[in-house]
């Protein structure tokens, strides 16, 4: 079970429901996908085509927590003013912090990300942050008080998956809340490679939506995602440099 | 008069038009949406009783697809 602020799920992953090839495959994509979670982005609507299908208006929304991001925030104070529109919608409390100081790597601005997460803290959000792979940003953001926090994989997008496991592993490794991995995740085997590395759980988007079957990306990754909790929780055998035996010695047929 | 709403300058002709008679106008009441007038969040239970002046700002926002 993950539990994150107030709330608790029992799926893993979070899902992103931007850039899906049909509103039908989004939708399917969504339900096999077992999440509980979905992201969104704040935007001004086109109030002289209101008519174009959204998600959330199809959504139950008994059944999905909303976890609005403040995806195009360039300063802490553009993010606060985005996460506060998201909670005034009365749909959600939990908010991903996401301020990026890079245009072409979408990393994000660690000073005013972590002024915007503060900020939130003392406004009663459920905060979510998503960092870079820093291991003392992480740290002090989780001393501030954030709910969770998401490093980066590597560049939003990229589908690279893991680049640096080991600095995943030291945040890991330190933080005593929820650690979700959240951007460059590719394939199934990168989110089961952070899960098995003790993540709590992960957030994708492209890897779904960009695969040429979103539907059948999306059950792959559930599947990806319990089976690298499952290992994580198993413990791994350590490795060895070489070979042991798992068959008998004794018993050889003469 | 002129109000500037999502970027666009309209022409709203009801000089005591209201946010709740803006969205009706554009039939977005009914819409998960958010409004912000001149920068400060509009309470859904004050749409009815929040009036526009010429040259006021509202933004008004949904959630869309995102990461």
């Amino acid at each position: 079970m993950l539990k994150i602020g107030d709330h608790t799920f029992q799926s893993r992953l979070m899902l992103g429901t931007g850039k899906y090839p049909s509103f039908a495959s989004q939708k399917e994509a969504v339900n096999v996908s077992g999440t509980e979670i979905l992201t969104f982005a704040v935007r001004r609507m086109d109030i002289f085509d209101s008519n174009e299908p959204n998600l959330l208006e199809e959504l139950d929304l008994q059944k999905y927590s909303l976890l609005p991001n403040t995806a195009g925030a360039k300063t802490a104070e553009e993010a606060v003013r985005i996460a506060r529109l998201a909670k005034a919608s009365e749909l959600c409390d939990m908010i991903k912090v996401e301020v990026i100081g890079c245009d072409k790597t979408l990393l994000p601005d660690p000073f005013e990300t972590m002024k915007a997460s503060v900020q939130l803290l003392e406004e009663g959000f459920t905060v979510l942050t998503y960092t870079s792979d820093d291991v003392v940003l992480a740290r002090r953001l989780e001393e501030e008080g954030v709910h969770a926090i998401m490093p980066g994989a590597s560049p939003i997008g990229s589908g690279q998956g893991i680049v640096n496991p080991l600095n995943l592993q030291f945040i890991i490794e330190q933080a005593n809340i929820p650690v979700i991995v959240d951007a460059g995740i590719g394939s199934p085997s990168d989110a089961s490679c952070a899960m098995e590395l003790g993540a709590d759980g992960i957030l994708l988007n492209t890897a779904v939506s960009g695969a040429e079957d979103p539907v059948k990306m999306a059950e792959a990754m559930k599947l990806a995602i319990e089976s690298g909790r499952l290992g994580y929780e198993a413990g791994r055998i350590p490795q060895k440099t070489y070979a042991s035996k798992s068959s008998p010695e004794s018993g050889m047929i003469g | 008069m002129n109000i500037l709403v999502n970027g666009r300058t309209l022409d709203f002709p009801n000089e005591k038009a209201t946010i709740a008679e803006l969205l009706e106008s554009y039939q977005i009441q009914k819409k998960i949406a958010v409004v912000e007038h001149n920068k400060q969040i509009v309470k859904k239970t004050d749409y009815e009783h929040t009036k526009l002046a010429d040259g006021d700002h509202v933004e008004i926002v949904h959630f869309v697809g995102g990461g």
